[in-house]
């Protein structure tokens, strides 16, 4: 019990939240690279995950590169990039290895929701006469809508995560309370960034799951029957049983 | 010559480092070894009995499924930090933060392929006199095996990579190299860690899809069938 009295004191003391090491400047740190990150990975990966998914081709590599962004440590690709020439350069090592790893879920799950999207359905459009364009804006789309929240949901947390862990090669935001924590072997301060860096995560993943219901275009449809959500932690490999979600 | 100098320019990738440190590589490549071992081994032994609950009673299915679905969102570098004060500085903080991540694709896994089991079969067991303990052992987890180990392999290849994240405590591994590495801003150390934790994952990928093969040999004739 000594260790959470302790956090819960750390994260009760008013100073502890202000100046450029309190908890407010590293939350915002926090956040913004989560937004920047999220936008430049959504605008990177679901154009590309749209076409091909409505082409039918690439279903190899959209699941490939999910594989390979599991394999490859988060940690290592920081540190290589700080390591790299880009460590030079303020943020951007850290936002170019928090958006690598944010790709992979949203490019796999907009691929497979709409390749995936009913084909009955899309058969029908095409023969009313819709092109391309409106296939996918009105179709394809909105079918796949809850597997495409999905991946930006598992993206979201993906980068909070990302995001702590480039604390140890000195990036910003609430991981840097935890490591400075283990620098000065302050064990409730540890505990305490812990504690923070978890509410966030919890806090990010409630929130998109709850724009994945507010949002989706079909909810008032009857009938609906939404594909099986496809989690990326669970069930990249290929031939591997798909993950419900809730 | 060139080889000499390479630790001293700090190139990426020197031959040198390789050699002059190859027991430093190895005894980093064992602890990850035993640590993932140990991780993704008593996942699976917590993750059968929850699965079998949760299977067993809707009720427990609920709050197991939610649970591992919490433990897995929180980041790594917190559920170390969070079990720190449980244990202290000691290997167990790393692995039972990475078997209570291993626990959400696992536990989901099993159930889908104890789900996937066709009634036919259990029937023709149970008609052959089969008990529950037979009949689990002995119909429906050879049957269940490849959704099982689909999730096996995932849950490895990620537990490989996120035991790197334990050099935090001085328990990752080759993260620890990478962790040391970066602290000295030594290239060919953190390049040469980093290779081995991929190559470690394909191995161990690669190795497990091997066990499926061999504990699935009816698979294999199906597909040469088809």
């Amino acid at each position: 019990m000594g260790v959470v009295g302790e956090a819960w004191d750390w994260l009760a003391t008013g100073s502890h939240w202000s100046g450029t090491d309190g908890v407010w400047h590293r939350l915002s740190q926090h956040l913004f690279l989560t937004f920047v990150c999220l936008a430049i990975s959504c605008a990177v990966a679901l154009p590309v995950a749209v076409v091909l998914g409505h082409l039918g081709k690439g279903g190899a590599i959209a699941v490939n590169i999910s594989n390979a962004g599991r394999a490859v440590p988060t940690f290592a690709v920081l540190v290589l990039l700080l390591l790299s020439p880009l460590g030079t350069h303020g943020q951007w090592p850290t936002i170019i290895a928090l958006v690598l790893f944010a790709i992979p879920p949203v490019l796999t799950n907009a691929y497979v929701g709409v390749s995936e999207a009913d084909r009955e359905v899309v058969e029908a459009a095409r023969g009313m006469g819709m092109t391309s364009g409106q296939l996918i804006r009105r179709v394809e789309l909105p079918l796949a809508f809850p597997l495409i929240m999905t991946g930006v949901r598992t993206a979201a947390v993906q980068v909070v995560a990302t995001a702590t862990l480039a604390a140890l090669p000195g990036g910003g935001g609430l991981g840097r309370i935890i490591t400075a924590g283990f620098r000065l072997t302050d064990t409730p301060q540890v505990v305490a960034g812990a504690v923070l860096v978890a509410a966030l995560a919890l806090l990010v993943e409630g929130i998109f799951v709850l724009l994945g219901l507010v949002l989706d275009p079909m909810r008032r449809r009857t009938g609906h029957r939404s594909p099986a959500a496809f989690r990326p932690p669970a069930d990249q490999a290929p031939k591997s049983p798909v993950l419900k979600t809730r | 010559m060139a080889d000499r100098n390479c630790l001293i320019s700090n190139e990426w990738i020197c031959g040198e480092y390789v050699r002059t440190r190859s027991q430093e590589l190895t005894d980093a490549t064992l602890q990850h070894v035993w640590i993932t071992l140990a991780s993704v081994a008593i996942g699976l032994l917590v993750a059968f009995p929850l699965a079998l609950l949760a299977r067993r009673w809707r009720v427990v299915a609920g709050p197991v499924l939610g649970m591992t679905t919490i433990l897995y969102t929180v980041p790594s570098l917190a559920m170390f930090s969070l079990l720190l004060p449980v244990f202290g500085v000691s290997a167990a903080v790393v692995i039972t933060g990475l078997v209570l991540y291993s626990l959400t694709i696992l536990v989901r896994n099993i159930m889908a392929g104890l789900a996937s089991v066709p009634e036919e079969a259990r029937e023709a067991a149970r008609g052959m006199g089969y008990g529950p303990l037979r009949l689990l052992f002995g119909v429906e987890l050879p049957l269940a095996l490849p959704a099982l180990m689909a999730g096996l392999r995932i849950t490895t290849v990620s537990t490989v990579s996120l035991t790197t994240v334990g050099a935090i405590i001085g328990y990752g591994g080759l993260g620890n190299l990478i962790y040391e590495g970066m602290r000295s801003f030594f290239k060919a150390q953190v390049l040469t860690a980093s290779v081995l934790c991929v190559a470690l994952a394909v191995v161990a990928d690669v190795a497990l899809l091997g066990v499926q093969r061999l504990l699935t040999p009816w698979a294999r004739k199906r597909r040469r069938a088809a």
